[in-house]
Formats: C-alpha cells, sequence, structure tokens
C-alpha cells in the first residue's frame, strides 16, 4: 500500500515535470507543425537563467517566495528573448520547407545555442535549491512530500485547465483551434496566421524556459539537461498525440506513473520503460492516443 | 555515362589505395575514420531520397561496433571479414525487426522514432555494468586470414581493408539506385500513393531500404570499432546519429561519391576545429548546417553539379 501510494506521488510529481516540458512543444507543434529541437535549449536557457536569478536573489537576502517569482519571471524574459530571435531571425524564412527540414534548422539552432550556453554560463553546474529548502515538507502517513514538488503538481494542473480553458474560450484561443485544424482555410478566412506563428512561437519557448526555471531547484543545472528533455518531451508528446495538449497531458500522466512503478519495483528498467510505454502505445495508435485524423494527399 | 563513373570511382578508390603508404600516419587514421562512417552516411542517402531522415542511426553503427567487440571478448575468433560480417548481420537483423514498427511511419515521426530506438539501446549500454558501462571497452586486434600485422602495417591494413569495403558498398548502392526499388526512391517521396498504385507496397520498400542502411551502418560500425580499437555508448548517442545526419545534408544527396567526400571533409574539419577552437565545434557544427540548408539545400555536391551546367553551356552555346 506504501508502495502504491508512492508510486502514485512520485509518479504525478514526474508526471507535473513531464508536462511542464512537453506543453510547449506540442503547442508549437500542433500550431506551426514544427518539431522544435529548440525547445531543449528553452529549458536549458531557462533552467541556467533561473539559477543565476536565484544566486542575485538570496545573495542579497531578500525573501523566499519573492525569489521564486523572480527566478520565474527572468526565465520567462529569456525565453521571450530568445524566442522572438529564433522566430523572427530563422524560422521565418524556412516556412513552407519540409518538415524534416525545419526539424533539422532547429537542430542546428540548438547545436548552436549549447555552445552559446557554455560562452555565457561556462562548463561548471549551477543549484538553485533554496526555494526547495523554503517551502518545506509535509507527512502525510509515512511518507513525506515536500510542499514543492506538491506546487509543482498544482501548477501543471493549472497550466493544463488555462492552456483548456484559452484554447477553448478565449478569441486566440478560438483562432488557434482553427489554425491546428486546417491552415489553409483559417488563412483563406482572413486569419492573420503569420501573426499566429510568431506568438505561439513565443509562448512555447518561454513555457520551455518556465519548464527549466521549475525544475532548476530540484536539479543540478548542468551541460546537457536540454538534450535529456527534448528526447523525453519527444516520448511524452508522441504518445499523447503531437500538438494535443489534453494528449501531453495524458502522455505525461502515463509515462510519470510508468517510471515511478519502474523505480520503486525495478530500478534497472528505468530509462527502458518510457520507451516501451511508447513503443506500446503506437504499436496501437500509430500517430498517439489524441492524435488528428490525417487525410491523404492524392 | 554509368559506365564512366563506376570506372571513375574504382579508379579512385585505387589510387587511394596506392598511395596510402605515402600518406602521414594521422592522415590515415583519420581517412579510416571517415571512410567508415561514409558507409553510414551512404544508408542515410538511400533513405533520404525517399525523404525519410533517420536520426537514429546511431543505433546500428553501434550495434555493428559492439558485435565486432563482443566476438573479440568471448571467442577466440579474431578474423576481421567474419567479424565484419557478423556486425553487418547483427544490424540487419535488428534493422528489420524494428522495421516492422518504424516502416509504417513518414517524415518526423520517422525521425524521432528512431531516434528513441537508438537512445533505448544508448541506456541499455549505460546500465549494462559487465560492459563497461559508460567506458566501454577495448576490441581485440583483427587478423586478416591469418596475417596479424602490427603498428602502422596495421593501420594501413585497416584502411586498405575499410576502403575496399567502401568501393564494394559503393558499386552495389550504385546498382541499387538502378534497380526498380531505387528508382521508385524519388516517386515515394513525391506521392506514395500513386506508387501504391503502381502495384507496389510502399512500406515494405521502405522496410527493405531500412535493413540495407541498417546493414551499411552496422559495417561502418564495425570496421570503425576495429580502426579505434574501442567501443562505449556514445557510439549509439544521439549526437553520433546527428552527424551521419548532418555530413548527408552536408555532402547532399546526389551521388554516392558525396558520401565520401563529404565524410572525409567533415573528419577534416572536425579535427582542425577541435585543435583550433575546441570549446566552439558544436557552435560550428550548426552553424555550417544551417548556412546549407538555407543557402545550399541540395548539398555541397550541387555545386559540382551546377559547375558541370555551367561550363557545358560555356563550351557549347
Amino acid at each position: 500500500m506504501l508502495t502504491a501510494f508512492a508510486i502514485f506521488s512520485d509518479g504525478l510529481v514526474y508526471a507535473a515535470y513531464l508536462f511542464l516540458v512537453a506543453v510547449g512543444l506540442t503547442l508549437i507543434f500542433g500550431v506551426m507543425k514544427i518539431l522544435n529541437v529548440t525547445h531543449g535549449s528553452f529549458y536549458a536557457f531557462g533552467a541556467y537563467g533561473a539559477a543565476t536569478a536565484a544566486g542575485v536573489w538570496y545573495d542579497r537576502g531578500l525573501n523566499d517566495a519573492g525569489g521564486l517569482l523572480f527566478m520565474v519571471a527572468f526565465a520567462m524574459l529569456i525565453g521571450l528573448v530568445i524566442g522572438i530571435v529564433l522566430e523572427r531571425g530563422i524560422l521565418r524564412f524556412v516556412y513552407g520547407r519540409d518538415e524534416v527540414v525545419v526539424v533539422l534548422v532547429t537542430y542546428a539552432v540548438f547545436l548552436i545555442l549549447e555552445d552559446v550556453l557554455v560562452l555565457v554560463w561556462g562548463a561548471r553546474s549551477f543549484t538553485a535549491y533554496q526555494p526547495m529548502i523554503a517551502a518545506g515538507s509535509i507527512d502525510i502517513g509515512d511518507l513525506t512530500l515536500s510542499n514543492y514538488d506538491i506546487g509543482l503538481v498544482v501548477l501543471a494542473g493549472a497550466l493544463a485547465a488555462f492552456c483548456y480553458w484559452a484554447l477553448k474560450y478565449t478569441r486566440y484561443g478560438r483562432l488557434l483551434t482553427v489554425v491546428i485544424f486546417d491552415r489553409e482555410t483559417a488563412a483563406a478566412f482572413g486569419i492573420n496566421v503569420r501573426v499566429l506563428y510568431t506568438v505561439t512561437f513565443i509562448i512555447g519557448a518561454m513555457l520551455g524556459a518556465l519548464g527549466g526555471a521549475m525544475m532548476a531547484p530540484k536539479i543540478s543545472v548542468t551541460l546537457g539537461i536540454g538534450v535529456e528533455v527534448i528526447v523525453l518531451a519527444f516520448a511524452v508528446v508522441a504518445i499523447g498525440g503531437m500538438g494535443s495538449i489534453e494528449g501531453a497531458l495524458i502522455g505525461a500522466l502515463i509515462v510519470g506513473i510508468a517510471r515511478a512503478a519502474s523505480v520503486h519495483l525495478v530500478p534497472q528498467l528505468e530509462l527502458f520503460v518510457i520507451y516501451a510505454v511508447m513503443a506500446l502505445v503506437l504499436g496501437f495508435r500509430p500517430y498517439g492516443l489524441f492524435s488528428q485524423v490525417q487525410p491523404r494527399k492524392i | 555515362m554509368r559506365m564512366g563513373s563506376t570506372v571513375l570511382g574504382a579508379l579512385a578508390f585505387a589510387a587511394l589505395a596506392a598511395i596510402a603508404p605515402l600518406l602521414p600516419p594521422w592522415l590515415i587514421s583519420l581517412a579510416t575514420i571517415a571512410f567508415a562512417n561514409a558507409l553510414v552516411v551512404l544508408g542515410l542517402i538511400i533513405l533520404w531520397r525517399t525523404g525519410l531522415v533517420p536520426f537514429g542511426q546511431a543505433l546500428f553503427y553501434a550495434i555493428g561496433a559492439y558485435a565486432v567487440a563482443l566476438i573479440g571478448r568471448y571467442t577466440p575468433i579474431r578474423d576481421v571479414f567474419f567479424v565484419v560480417f557478423v556486425g553487418a548481420v547483427a544490424a540487419g537483423i535488428v534493422a528489420y525487426l524494428i522495421g516492422f514498427l518504424l516502416a509504417r511511419y513518414r517524415e518526423i515521426f520517422f525521425a524521432m522514432l528512431s531516434l528513441a530506438m537508438s537512445m533505448i539501446l544508448y541506456g541499455i549500454l549505460v546500465k549494462t555494468e559487465t560492459l563497461g558501462s559508460t567506458d566501454g571497452f577495448h576490441v581485440e586486434a583483427g587478423s586478416f586470414l591469418g596475417w596479424r600485422p602490427q603498428g602502422g602495417t596495421r593501420n594501413l591494413a585497416i584502411f586498405w581493408l575499410v576502403l575496399a569495403y567502401c568501393a564494394i558498398a559503393a558499386w552495389l548502392v550504385a546498382y541499387y539506385f538502378r534497380s526498380v526499388a531505387g528508382s521508385l526512391t524519388h516517386p515515394i517521396r513525391d506521392n506514395e500513393i500513386r506508387v501504391e498504385f503502381l502495384g507496389v507496397s510502399v512500406d515494405r520498400l521502405i522496410h527493405l531500404k531500412l535493413v540495407v542502411s541498417g546493414v551499411l551502418a552496422g559495417i561502418g560500425g564495425a570496421l570503425a570499432a576495429l580502426a579505434v580499437q574501442h567501443v562505449d555508448p556514445a557510439m549509439s548517442y544521439w549526437t553520433t546519429s546527428g552527424g551521419f545526419v548532418f555530413v548527408t545534408i552536408l555532402a547532399g544527396a546526389g551521388s554516392v561519391a558525396a558520401a565520401f567526400v563529404g565524410s572525409l571533409l567533415f573528419e577534416l574539419v572536425r579535427s582542425i576545429a577541435v585543435t583550433l577552437v575546441p570549446g566552439e565545434w558544436q557552435m560550428i557544427l550548426g552553424t555550417a548546417l544551417l548556412l546549407t540548408i538555407l543557402f545550399l539545400p541540395e548539398g555541397l555536391g550541387s555545386l559540382v553539379s551546377r559547375l558541370r551546367q555551367r561550363w557545358r553551356r560555356g563550351t557549347a552555346p
């Protein structure tokens, strides 16, 4: 029973992390049909930015709650800047090229940004554990849960609810839904698809940076975290169906619980289980659980 | 024309083999790795022509390499021809098996799923303590039908071996491109359904291409393992696959020769860049990739054909 509860709580926390990193990826893919490898860089820049911000804030001995807010704000500002530069500076020149070619463009940018990261922050690793310590922990039965983890789950849930609400009930969201469904028809009805692209990309970049900032207190911010995230986020998004927000949520939950179960029951399989789940789901539903029907071109 | 390029290719390989003893040892080792990798790139070109970009070709590369290393570790067999053959077969079998899943996908899904596959192998290799975990382990020196060269001679012998495999593979792939299955590559890229209407199963053709490219990558990995005498999990890491994709795009999928020239160029630039500006290698790589995609979408190989066209127009106006 204890193990089951531990699996459930760990799984939820991991799922929250996965959803935070996957939601920006799936949003950009849904609207722009771009599989954005640079998302890993957004995450890494967010985490590094948050770590720097934490250093600046806590060295001055300012209060804890504000510190986390400052970290998130700073990270999202970085996401905003990189997002604008990338979309306006590079991506808009390759719209309309093969999807795979665009992936390679984002891959190239990812490689460049990896070295930019080293140029800015150097090769050492950073920590930003202060918010995690400040949040403290809570005992539920025999388990000790970190309040920060609980906050992470709440944030992920709130983000999912917000995305759902924004897509369903706001003007911008309705326009996006139309573009996701059919870009050309949307353009024919007078929707300015280009502007939506820019806005969506920037939002996606900021979400990626938000994921990095929220995870920074829990991890050692070091080289290579971007790579890890992009592969994981892709697995989540592929399970859920690319471009679907609810798919990302379900995918994150499945992967999160599966990984937690493997960590508690058979730790050797930890890395393997994520891809095993993905292969299993794709074996039955080749384009994920919530995939759109793809029309075939004749 | 076709006959001409076959003869030209054979001459180029023969000339390389002949001048090899005169070249400095560092260039020999560099060219050995470059040509072993060129075999992988050759496999990528086959898929690229169909519009598929495997982001996990390092999977087969690593399987070929580890097959060779494992034979050296657990059996007394040292013959290079045999171990490379086993590496190729092992990679081919794996390609055949995951082909059942992969051949159903196109475009981004294909790219990312093959990436996931290679990351599974990476995860397994890193977790396997008996295979040296992240450090990898030593590969036994091979023998050539009983002949056991040492030192510099060994490097030369391996280089000649790689050249021989490359020559045969280049010829076979060029032959494949002219076959029915090979001729259907561009049509599949343009419009799959029309190809299906010709009475051909596209999924099965792609499955075949996967196996062919997997075998080529397996041979490449096996040869690389023999040349370096060491294997480690980084061989299956996605950056290795990224390197192969990079060379394919830089060289262009226009011709078989592009794979070899591109791969050699890539290794040369890398060794220079790593000594001159060690921290900025990825940035150089990314920038070159970006510039190639933006301004030379058909790769460096297209420069040659463009020049050729201009030259023709110039001589016969």
